[in-house]
Order: C-alpha cells, then sequence, then structure tokens
C-alpha cells in the first residue's frame, strides 16, 4: 500500500456515482451476488434527482404512473440496502490504477477505495459548488471565498459579501447580519426566491442598515492578495462597475458538474460521455464498465430507464468477469426471492456502512 | 423556418434558418459556438445561456419560474439573458438576436 488510508476492504464492485443508475447498479450487482462500494461527490445519493429536481414528479419510469425524483432515489437506496453497499460520500474519485487482479481508487480525500471491478456511473460529472469564472478565484477558495458555511462565528465582525439570489443566499444573510460589521446581498435582479417569513427578515434588516442589496448586480471580479480578499467588484450589466470594500465572499450559486476527475481512468472519458461496448457496458479498459447518463454507444437514450437496464446488463458482465468459474446459472428475481430476507440469513443488513454522510438524509430541495 | 442571427462568443455572426417547433437550444446547438444544452432542455444547467438583444427582450414571453431560478445561478447575465432552451422557434421569432456569452 502507497501510504494512503483504506476505505474499507477490498469490494467486488467500485460504483462511481450514486445517482440513480448507480444506486440500481448496486442492486443488480448483490442479485449477482456481488458486492460493492458507492462513491459520489455529494453528501446523499441520488445524483441529479436529488441534487436538482427532487420535488419534480417522473412519469416515465415503467410500473411507476408517477413519482417524485427524491421518493424513487428513497426507493433505490431501500432497494439497494439488503446488499449492505459501502457508501463513501462527499468525496470524489480522482484516479485509477490496475493493482493485481483489481484496482485502487483514489479519492479525494487522500485515501484509497479498493474493488476488482469498476462500474462508473458518473452522469454528467461530479457535482460541486458552481464557481463564478472570475480570474484568480482559485487563490481565495477556502481562505476568504466559500460556498458553504461551516461556523458562522468566523464571519464575526467582517464585511461579508453574498452573491445569490435562492434559500441559502437569503439565509445566511439573516444569520450573518446578526455577527457581520456588514452584510452585502449581490443579486442579478431584486426579486429574491427564499420562504416568505426570510424575505419578510432580509427586508426588516435592509431598513434597519444591516443588510446591503445590490441588486441587480453580478459579480465581475475580486482584489486581494495572500488569499485575503480586500474588494469584491460588481457590474451592473451594462459595463458599469462599483467596487465593495469585503473580507469575505460567499458564493450560492447552485452546483456545477465537473467530469475532469475522471480523465486519468484511460477510459476515454469526454464532453459525450464514455465510448462503451452495449453488449457488455465495458469501456475501453478491461474490468471497467460505464452505465447511466455518462456510457455513450449509438443509439443511446439518456433516460434513467435506459441506465437500469444498462446496470443490469454491466452486474452480468461483472460476474462472468469476477466469477468465470462459476456455473451460467440464471435466476429471475421472483425465484431468488426477497433480497431482504435473504440478506438477514446471510449477513446483517444494518452493518451497511456509510461514510461522509447520509443515503437515508433527506435530499436536498 | 425561422431566420435568427447569432453572435457567437468569439464575435463571429451566424445567420441560422431554424426549423419551427425546435427550441432556441436546439436550432444553435449545431453550430458548436457554446450552447451545450447539457440538460436536454430542462432549465437545469444554464448550459445554454443567451443574451438576447435588447429589442427583444420585451417582444419575448416572460421567463417562467423554473427558468428565472437557474438563470439566477448563471453568470455573465444582462437585462436580456435567457435559456435558450425555453423559448420554442416559430414566426414570432423572425429576425432574432442573440449573443451567446463568452465563457
Ligand atoms: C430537471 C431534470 C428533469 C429530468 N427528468 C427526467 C425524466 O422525466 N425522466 C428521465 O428518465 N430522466 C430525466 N432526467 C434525466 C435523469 O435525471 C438522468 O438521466 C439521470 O439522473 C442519470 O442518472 P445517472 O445515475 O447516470 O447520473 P446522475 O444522476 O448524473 O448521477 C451521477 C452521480 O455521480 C457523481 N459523480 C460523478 N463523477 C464522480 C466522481 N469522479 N467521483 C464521485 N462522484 C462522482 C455525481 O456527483 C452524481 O451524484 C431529468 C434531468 C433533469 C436535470
Ligand atoms: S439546456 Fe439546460 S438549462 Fe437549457
Amino acid at each position: 500500500m502507497s501510504g494512503s488510508a483504506r476505505a474499507g476492504a477490498m469490494r467486488d464492485v467500485a460504483v462511481i456515482g450514486a445517482g440513480p443508475v448507480g444506486l440500481f447498479t448496486v442492486f443488480a450487482l448483490g442479485q449477482a451476488g456481488l458486492d460493492a462500494l458507492v462513491v459520489d461527490a455529494l453528501d446523499a445519493p441520488g445524483g441529479q434527482c436529488a441534487a436538482l429536481y427532487a420535488e419534480k414528479p417522473i412519469y416515465d419510469i415503467p410500473g411507476r404512473p408517477s413519482v417524485t425524483a427524491a421518493a424513487l432515489v428513497a426507493d433505490l437506496v431501500q432497494q439497494a440496502a439488503p446488499y449492505a453497499p459501502l457508501y463513501l460520500l462527499s468525496r470524489r474519485a480522482v484516479g485509477l490504477r490496475q493493482d493485481g487482479e483489481g484496482f485502487r481508487i483514489a479519492l479525494s480525500d487522500g485515501s484509497e477505495a479498493a474493488a476488482r471491478a469498476v462500474v462508473v456511473a458518473a452522469g454528467a460529472g461530479a457535482f460541486g459548488p458552481n464557481r463564478p469564472p472570475l480570474p484568480g478565484l482559485a487563490a481565495f477558495e477556502g481562505e476568504s471565498l466559500f460556498y458553504a458555511v461551516d461556523d458562522p462565528e468566523r464571519f464575526r465582525g467582517q464585511r461579508v459579501v453574498i452573491a445569490g439570489g435562492g434559500d441559502s443566499a437569503a439565509d445566511w444573510a439573516v444569520i450573518l447580519a446578526a455577527r457581520a460589521a456588514e452584510v452585502t446581498l449581490v443579486h442579478r435582479r431584486p426579486v429574491f426566491r427564499a420562504a416568505p417569513a426570510t424575505l419578510g427578515e432580509i427586508e426588516r434588516l435592509q431598513k434597519a442598515g444591516r443588510i446591503r442589496i445590490a441588486a441587480p448586480r453580478t459579480l465581475a471580479g475580486l482584489a486581494g492578495t495572500g488569499g485575503r480578499i480586500a474588494a469584491v467588484r460588481l457590474g451592473d450589466g451594462a459595463g458599469g462597475e462599483e467596487e465593495v470594500a469585503a473580507d469575505a465572499l460567499l458564493c450560492f450559486y447552485g452546483l456545477s458538474k465537473d467530469l475532469s476527475a475522471l480523465a486519468g481512468f484511460g477510459i476515454d472519458a469526454g464532453a459525450s460521455g464514455i465510448p462503451v461496448d452495449p453488449a457488455s457496458m465495458q469501456t475501453r479498459r478491461a474490468g471497467v464498465f460505464a452505465v447511466g447518463d455518462i456510457a455513450d454507444y449509438p443509439g443511446k437514450l439518456k433516460l434513467i430507464l435506459t441506465g437500469f437496464a444498462e446496470a443490469a446488463r454491466a452486474a452480468h458482465s461483472a460476474l462472468a468477469l469476477l466469477r468465470p468459474e462459476a456455473a451460467r446459472h440464471f435466476e429471475h428475481s421472483t425465484s431468488r426471492g426477497d433480497p431482504a430476507a435473504r440478506a438477514v440469513q446471510g449477513g446483517d443488513p444494518a452493518a451497511r456502512a456509510v461514510q461522509g454522510g447520509d443515503p437515508a438524509a433527506r435530499v436536498h430541495a | 423556418m425561422t431566420r435568427l442571427i447569432v453572435t457567437a462568443g468569439d464575435g463571429t455572426r451566424h445567420e441560422v434558418e431554424a426549423a419551427d417547433g425546435l427550441s432556441l437550444m436546439e436550432a444553435l446547438r449545431p453550430l458548436d459556438i457554446g450552447i451545450a444544452g447539457e440538460c436536454e432542455g430542462s432549465a437545469a444547467c444554464a448550459s445554454c445561456h443567451v443574451w438576447v438583444a435588447d429589442a427583444w427582450i420585451a417582444r419575448l414571453p416572460e421567463p417562467e419560474d423554473a427558468e428565472a431560478d437557474m438563470l439566477d445561478c448563471a453568470f455573465n447575465t444582462r437585462a436580456g439573458s435567457r435559456l435558450s432552451c425555453q423559448l420554442r422557434v416559430g414566426p414570432e421569432l423572425e429576425g432574432l438576436e442573440v449573443t451567446v456569452p463568452h465563457a
């Protein structure tokens, strides 16, 4: 081992991405008798369904005339649970290397996961904060520029600029108004999308001079040195700019997707996805499969239902690869019986392990 | 068919004859000038963000909540910012002028 920490024992398969298709892959692998770990950048499973449209009903899941994205994810987590997947949440898979018979997956927290095969279910890429395209931004990140607040006390007495127009921006403006020296709320339009009580509170704090609203304004640039912001430049969308002296900037522009982590996996991950052989879902690298939105082949339909079928196919391919000696016995799930009951016989479903998040957590609205 | 005038991020101008019924995103994506349409028109990615010319702002239907909320998470927004996937190509758009924001 190369000195980095191991995130759990070797599993049969590492699934990269806990979106709907990654979750169903865990189930399909379990049906094939293979155990899995699942890595996701987010702190809860569900992929796009959880992060982008949790409350929307989906109408084209076979056998489900209408199901909200959040409910579908909750059911997929439950369906996979008997197979006791190891969830490695809040971390990105950033590297893949061959190690004897299997693979080691480097994770963004510095640890490694080990598995004998890999299924990439990465959707459109790893979710992370949507970072404004400002020159020099990276130098301030984690020092004076943040995408989430872990401790509001950190901003006591500071001049804080908060950018964004949704719940997060509005909530933190109210909370920090009680601690910060100044709060400036920057938004592209004067309308904020937040709970009515929060909007009322913002109006009150604005009248009391505790919150200044800069709208319509957009972020135009940052000034400062050594990681410390000195001022934030705001544009008015018509060429005009103003500068706000500030100690910290909080950006709440939702999530963005990033495929770059997969670039070094040797599987030709690009803007149009990862090329696979649709008969096996195998990528160009032996033992590495891809399913769901990221898997690309002629005639691909990017739908959840397509991904489910691909998951089943990848599980069969993984079984043939990992248990070549096993007789090609096939059973329908009806013959195999209740996965939950079988898991109780064979092991303890409560042993399902989670690191870095909560698979049963209510997904963000 | 409807005629559209598109300025790309690098300043090049394109005249497009677009099939009525497509979304503006679908009409512009094949030009390969930075309209990715990553979420396939579900107002969930802003990769189809365009600036419509000032004269056109009031001529287009108002953005629905989903579009406005997604634009809140976009960068380089202006008064004429729209998600092109939420606009439908048809005779009302004849001569529409849009610019693709640089990055
Ligand atoms: C608003 C909206 C409405 C939609 N409506 C429908 C619909 O009605 N019907 C339908 O079939 N589809 C719909 N879709 C599309 C559907 O959501 C996707 O097809 C589906 O989510 C794809 O699932 P997936 O598991 O392949 O990928 P995703 O859901 O994208 O999940 C991928 C996961 O992988 C993680 N990940 C990626 N790379 C890494 C890495 N390197 N390390 C760690 N984690 C990583 C990401 O963080 C993400 O959580 C809709 C999409 C949107 C945005
Ligand atoms: S294509 Fe995603 S918002 Fe328009």
